[in-house]
């Protein structure tokens, strides 16, 4: 067992570099094995094999990917802007590698020289970082869609731009109710708060989740929002022109976004780490590794243990490789919506509800701290009622076919096969 | 002298290594462009240094006038990230101010409810 003090010196500069090295490599695995597990998967829900060739369970795949994409020629098209044609993928790819950084995988591990956090950085803006970069995405997005010189390219770069902006706005209104929640914005705190309500914050901000999530599949330009790259309408979208490595990188960025958004969605609504039981919890809390508080306020201190860094960390990975699986699922699952449907979706009904939803919890919060409900379970069970019942207005709204399907209805009524005068007979 | 100290303390402890994973990334990206654009055979011909535009000898220019409904998104998005950006430091603190701070946050989302449903009548919200 080493002191309960937060790594320091020498020590915690190799810590770092350690945690930065592995982090970013198990990230970037992570993202190459999931091309694969997509591809397996479409299979799977098709009923046909996949990939399985190269390797065990085709397990090599992405690294033939990746040499094949090394060694293609890549073409530059005559008319692009060259400059930014060769940024475009940079700026893309970065983004998406640095978001991780704030997000914590795991309980704090004890070494000898002290406690390491289990996060790349616990910096105080902690879910801001998050919001900032991925916002920055949709340049290198744009750029690469204006640079190509391509109609197909610039149209499903604009498309990119619109549509991403959209739902950012629903996708941080959505996050206000986990904010008055935490009471801070590193997702450490988001994580502690959890532990202490003894209960995730899917139960307790359910239709929070879903703006989410459903906000999250549209930011990352995935089925069925993926207007920008919509294959019958636009060959690829943004990327059409960029082939090999470059075509590569925004293929990567696009899995880093959804790895990213995974592990974010685990860690706002499903406890990051956290196990159900108060046996891993720990935060620190004024210099110190605590577990709770005692009834008499007094700090528990936690007992941290290696074999609980490793357990949580199977934890959040499981719950970051659900929302993965469901990235895929929803893919081969729903058709693709068109874009005016998406754009009446995002400020129709995403906004305006998770603005309405914000204020509802808001109130709801103040009204359980003025009749004295401590913090913890039955706190996490009154909230549930009022955020399901809105949940349940909410889905009931949606399914009056007033929006979502509502633009198809309405072009059914004003061209509709009857209003169409037939032919006569002929040869009558 | 405070505000010195705490910078430092800041620089030195979170912020580096976000630096660190910044500098990998940067050099990741470019790696791998800069790789490839060594691996790879350039053998350019004029027709594959067209635009592809489905086989067809692209029409027109491309940096053609667009709708101006991006315009209004992007208008628009500039109004309700505001929002959200005002909304964040009082959803922070919310508990501890209480019920005032929780009405004049309503008063300011109901304005801007307010614009949005004058902009939703006006037409704006429409891809027609």
């Amino acid at each position: 067992m080493g002191s309960l003090q937060p790594i320091s010196g020498p020590w915690a500069l190799i810590a770092m570099s350690l945690k930065v090295t592995i982090i970013f490599g198990v990230v970037v695995v992570v993202v190459a094995f999931s091309t694969l597990a997509e591809r397996r998967v479409a299979a799977w829900i098709q009923d046909r094999r996949g990939p399985n060739r190269v390797g065990p369970f085709g397990l090599l795949q992405p690294v033939a990917d990746g040499i094949k994409n090394l060694l293609k020629e890549e073409t530059l098209p005559a008319t692009a802007s060259k400059a930014f044609f060769v940024l475009a993928p940079m700026f893309v790819l970065v983004p998406s590698l640095v978001t991780f950084a704030v997000i914590p995988i795991a309980a704090p591990l004890p070494t000898p020289a002290g406690v390491v956090d289990m996060i790349i950085a616990d910096i105080p803006i902690g879910i801001l970082y998050v919001l900032a970069f991925s916002s920055l995405a949709v340049y290198g997005v744009v750029l690469g869609g204006w640079a190509s010189n391509n109609k197909y390219a610039f149209l499903g770069g604009l498309r990119a731009s619109a549509q991403m902006v959209s739902y950012e706005v629903a996708l941080g209104l959505s996050l206000i109710t986990v904010l008055m929640m935490s009471g801070n914005v590193t997702l450490t705190e988001v994580v502690w708060q959890q532990q202490q309500l003894g209960m995730w914050f899917v139960f307790p901000l359910s239709l929070a989740f879903i703006l989410f999530v459903v906000s999250a599949f549209a930011e990352t330009n995935r089925l069925p929002f993926d207007m920008p790259e919509a294959e019958s309408e636009l060959v690829t979208g943004y990327h059409t022109e960029y082939s090999a490595m470059k075509f590569s990188a925004f293929i990567i960025s696009e899995f880093g976004h959804m790895v990213t958004a995974s592990a974010l969605m685990a860690t706002l609504f499903l406890g990051g780490w956290d196990l159900p039981g108060t046996w891993d919890d720990a935060f620190w809390h004024e210099g110190q590794l605590i577990s709770g508080f005692a009834q008499d306020g007094g700090a528990i201190l936690a007992n941290p243990a290696w074999w609980k860094t490793v357990l949580t960390f199977g934890g959040f990975a499981v719950k970051t490789s659900f929302f993965m699986l469901l990235y895929m699922w929803v893919r081969w699952t729903l058709p693709r919506f068109r874009y005016d449907q998406v754009m009446a979706l995002g400020w129709k009904v995403m906004l305006p509800t998770a603005l309405a939803y914000a204020m509802l919890v808001g109130g709801a919060i103040l009204v359980l701290d003025e009749l004295g409900v401590p913090w913890g379970f039955w706190y996490g069970l009154a909230l549930t009622g009022v955020s399901g019942a809105a949940t349940v207005g909410f889905m009931f709204f949606l399914d009056r076919g007033r929006t979502i399907i509502g633009a198809a209805g309405q072009s059914r009524q004003k061209v509709s096969i009857m209003s169409i005068s037939q032919p006569a007979p002929a040869g009558d | 002298m405070k505000n010195f100290t705490n910078l430092s303390r800041v620089m030195s402890g979170s912020y580096l290594p976000l630096l660190l994973l910044f500098g990998i990334s940067v050099v990741n990206a470019i790696g791998m462009v800069v790789t490839s654009h060594i691996l790879n055979p350039l053998r350019p011909t004029p027709q594959k240094l067209m635009p592809y535009e489905s086989g067809m000898i692209p029409l027109g220019d491309t940096r053609a006038r667009f709708s101006v409904k991006f315009y209004m998104v992007a208008i628009s998005f500039i109004v309700f990230d505001l929002e959200t950006i005002f909304l964040i430091p009082w959803a922070v603190q919310m508990r501890e101010l209480g019920w005032s701070a929780f009405v004049a946050m309503s008063l300011f989302v109901i304005i801007l409810a307010v614009g949005l449903l004058y902009e939703w009548k006006k037409g704006g919200l429409e891809w027609d």
